[in-house]
């Protein structure tokens, strides 16, 4: 039963993940109908915005100590980052809340990104065949791979999580088990509650305003809502904005569970395609619950008395399932009837 | 007898080719390129882009798995040299057939969709081969160590026939020439012209046209009756092959395997290959390949000294200008200037770089007076659509 609890609990947060990022890939694809293999590449961005706020919060003054000498008798270094020097106190808690208040750097930059992207490349494709969009996003994934690269360096730079959340929760005491049982790292539960609200203020946005109910009318027939006299592209734009700003708060987010790096992005990307396929094509509802199923059926895989009847299982079980899920129902999961049947 | 074995028209392309492959080394020299190892590297490159060809530029299924198959030729032609013999002939033929047995496994599945539900298994089916490569299956593969060769290969057939020294590493050859420098550019740059050959045979076949239909009108195939699913897996097996033969020739100029070339972005390189060279054409393909690897290697090896030298002529400040931004995309960079032409190829070329000569070679014919009477062959070099 513990074990059980546990394999779910780790499942989650990775499903949040993966949730969020197949999220953003089918909003740009069931509005403006566009394979946008850059939205890993966007995810990548946004856990980087993290690391810059960071390194910029972290800009120090350096103050030679007149007495101290270290060890080596060079004069010992007293460094203090600017920010804790002007804002004292709260300085230390900006410092220390680093991870969580990048979302509002990432929030504008995201934005500025998407819609830069939209504008400036993505438009010239709503007409050209898929694979014209993939291959051109991919470059684009390249490019914004490389830019990264060669700013941040290609290690992995590790983002740590605010002082209060650092540990982990014991989770099976809350349920009568015994102490210990079940132990789970307090900002993984964050990001899995994280990824929940985020998640549930799109389908809000998206159900309950005007602007919404006009996207999800353009989703359903682009042609009439144009006919209408509503400026159905610039909706679609700012739709794709949004999903770039989803994708970049997933990354900020998740920079303390893996520390990120140039090509964390690639890496999520195969497996949220993935996931927006097991989904179903197009279908909100559908990436959302593919991507916390297939979140939990490889935290399951990697159990031990699982990888003893099927060695490898644990590496090759979310593309078992999407290939599996092709096959029997070509429209995934929730796909709608009409949406990239083929 | 040339009429049988060439169409009249492609005559001049493929003796063109074939001068081109065999001079290489003497037209490469100038632009630094003239050394056997970047020239194998072409070669290789070339068949494996070939190949890709015959699936994505007649039937238009992009597939992102060619890596696998890759990856299994190299797999299966070290293990050849390992079991059998250090003879390249029987390792050759070995990872084709493995290269076009897994194709035939994945292809029978991943056909059953096309579009993006294509290209999403066959990505599917590449990583779960490169995860298997890298996990359960290390006695086979030996993981991330990669597969070479060792002093205690049994090498059954070498020990019929020959001393086997039992000191040294044997090296790969080719019923006793050795497989490297320039005779091992030389065996692959034979082997990229049979290959070129067959992909020519095919691009005129009734099979090809049939291939090109589907590209263009699936759903029309069907409703004349035609059952294009056979055709499509022989395209698919065939470009598998092609895989298979690169990747056992990769092993021949250096018997080492590694997982590393299973992964996906190495089925996405030879995907950019296809595209920068132009998809669907007969030379496109061995261009984009030569294109890539060639600033593969000559922009990673640039770095800062060599462009300050390059920009001496401007004043100082506009120099270190220059510098530091050509520096983004040379040396480690490399990839971004890969990135960024990719975009823009698409954007602007959707045709690769054949269309850009196609193009470029209307330009001056419109300055001509015969300007009609050429126009067919300005059709051949554009992409088939």
């Amino acid at each position: 039963m513990d074990v059980i609890l546990l394999q779910l609990l780790n499942g989650l947060d990775k499903g949040g993940a993966y949730a969020l990022i197949a999220l953003g890939l089918t909003l740009t694809f069931g509005t403006l109908g566009i394979v946008n293999f850059a939205h890993g590449a966007l995810f990548m961005l946004g856990a980087f915005c993290a690391v810059t706020l960071k390194s910029l919060l972290n800009l120090q003054m350096v103050v030679l100590d007149p007495i101290k000498k270290t060890a080596w008798g060079t004069p010992l270094e007293i460094k203090t980052p600017y920010v804790e020097k002007w804002f004292g106190e709260f300085g230390s808690v900006l410092l220390e809340y680093s991870v969580p208040l990048s979302i509002l750097l990432a929030i504008p930059i995201m934005l500025l990104i998407g819609v830069a992207i939209e504008r400036g490349l993505i438009k010239h494709f709503y007409k050209r065949p898929h694979a014209d969009q993939i291959l051109v996003t991919f470059g684009l994934a390249i490019v914004m791979q490389e830019i990264v690269k060669s700013i941040f360096g290609a290690n992995p730079i590790p983002q740590p999580a605010p002082e209060i959340f650092a540990g982990s929760a014991d989770v099976g005491a809350w349920f009568g088990m015994n102490a210990g049982a079940v132990v789970y790292p307090w900002w993984r539960m964050v990001y899995l509650g994280f990824s929940a609200i985020i998640i549930a203020g799109v389908f809000s946005f998206l159900q309950f305003t005007t602007f919404g109910m006009v996207v999800r009318a353009g989703m359903a027939d682009r042609e009439t809502v144009g006919l209408m006299g509503i400026d159905i592209d610039r909706r679609f734009t700012i739709v794709f904005g949004l999903a770039a700003i989803v994708a970049g708060m997933a990354g900020v987010m998740y920079t303390p569970i893996l520390s990120p790096d140039y090509h964390m992005g690639m890496d999520f990307l195969v497996l949220s395609f993935v996931v927006v396929v097991v989904g179903g094509m197009g279908s909100l509802p559908g990436a959302v619950a593919a991507g916390f199923l297939l979140g939990i059926l490889q935290s399951f895989a990697s159990l031990n008395e699982v990888k003893n009847i099927f060695p490898g299982i644990d590496q090759i079980i979310i593309y078992l399932v999407a290939v599996v899920t092709l096959l029997v129902r070509p429209r995934g999961l929730m796909g709608r009837k009409g949406v990239m049947e083929s | 007898m040339l009429k049988n074995f060439v169409n009249k028209r492609d005559l001049p392309v493929f003796l063109g080719f074939i001068a081109i492959v065999l001079l290489a080394p003497i037209i490469m020299a100038p632009l630094g390129a003239g050394y056997p190892d970047l020239l194998q590297k072409f070669a290789i490159f070339g068949i494996f882009a070939i190949g890709f060809n015959i699936l994505f530029g007649l039937t238009g299924y992009l597939s992102f798995g060619h890596a696998a198959f890759l990856g299994v030729g190299s797999y299966t032609a070290v293990w050849t040299f390992k079991l059998l013999t250090v003879n390249v002939v029987p390792a050759i033929f070995l990872s084709t057939l493995m290269g076009g047995l897994f194709a035939l496994l994945i292809g029978v599945i991943s056909l059953r969709r096309s579009g993006i539900y294509f290209s999403i298994l066959t990505l599917a089916f590449a990583q779960m081969a490169y995860n298997l490569a890298y996990s359960v299956l290390t006695p086979i593969t030996n993981g991330e160590t990669g597969l070479q060769l060792t002093l205690n290969d049994s090498r059954v057939i070498d020990n019929m026939f020959r001393e086997v020294s039992k000191t040294s590493l044997p090296s790969t050859d080719f019923f006793g020439l050795s497989m490297s420098g320039f005779s091992g550019f030389y065996f692959c740059a034979v082997v990229l012209i049979i290959c070129f050959y067959i992909s020519l045979r095919i691009f005129r076949s009734p099979f090809g046209v049939m291939l090109k239909a589907v590209k263009s009108n699936q759903e029309r195939m069907s409703y004349t009756g035609l059952n294009t699913r056979p055709y499509t897996l022989a395209a698919f097996v065939i470009s598998g092959m092609f895989a298979g033969l690169a990747g056992g020739l990769m092993a021949v100029t250096d018997p080492l395997a590694g997982a590393e070339r299973m992964q996906w972005t190495v089925g996405g390189e030879v995907v950019l290959m296809t595209i920068l060279g132009g998809a669907g054409t007969l030379i496109g393909p061995v261009l984009g390949a030569v294109t890539i690897k060639y600033f593969e290697n000559i922009f990673s090896s640039l770095n800062d000294s060599i462009l300050n030298s390059f920009f001496s002529f401007m004043p100082e400040p506009m120099q270190h200008v220059f510098t530091a931004v050509a520096g983004l995309f040379v040396g480690e960079g490399w990839h971004l200037t890969l990135g960024a032409l990719f975009v823009v190829i698409v954007v602007f070329l959707p045709g690769g770089l054949m269309e850009g000569i196609g193009r470029i070679g209307k330009l001056f014919r419109r300055g001509g007076d015969d300007g009609d009477k050429k126009e067919p062959a300005a059709k051949f070099a554009t992409p088939a659509e």
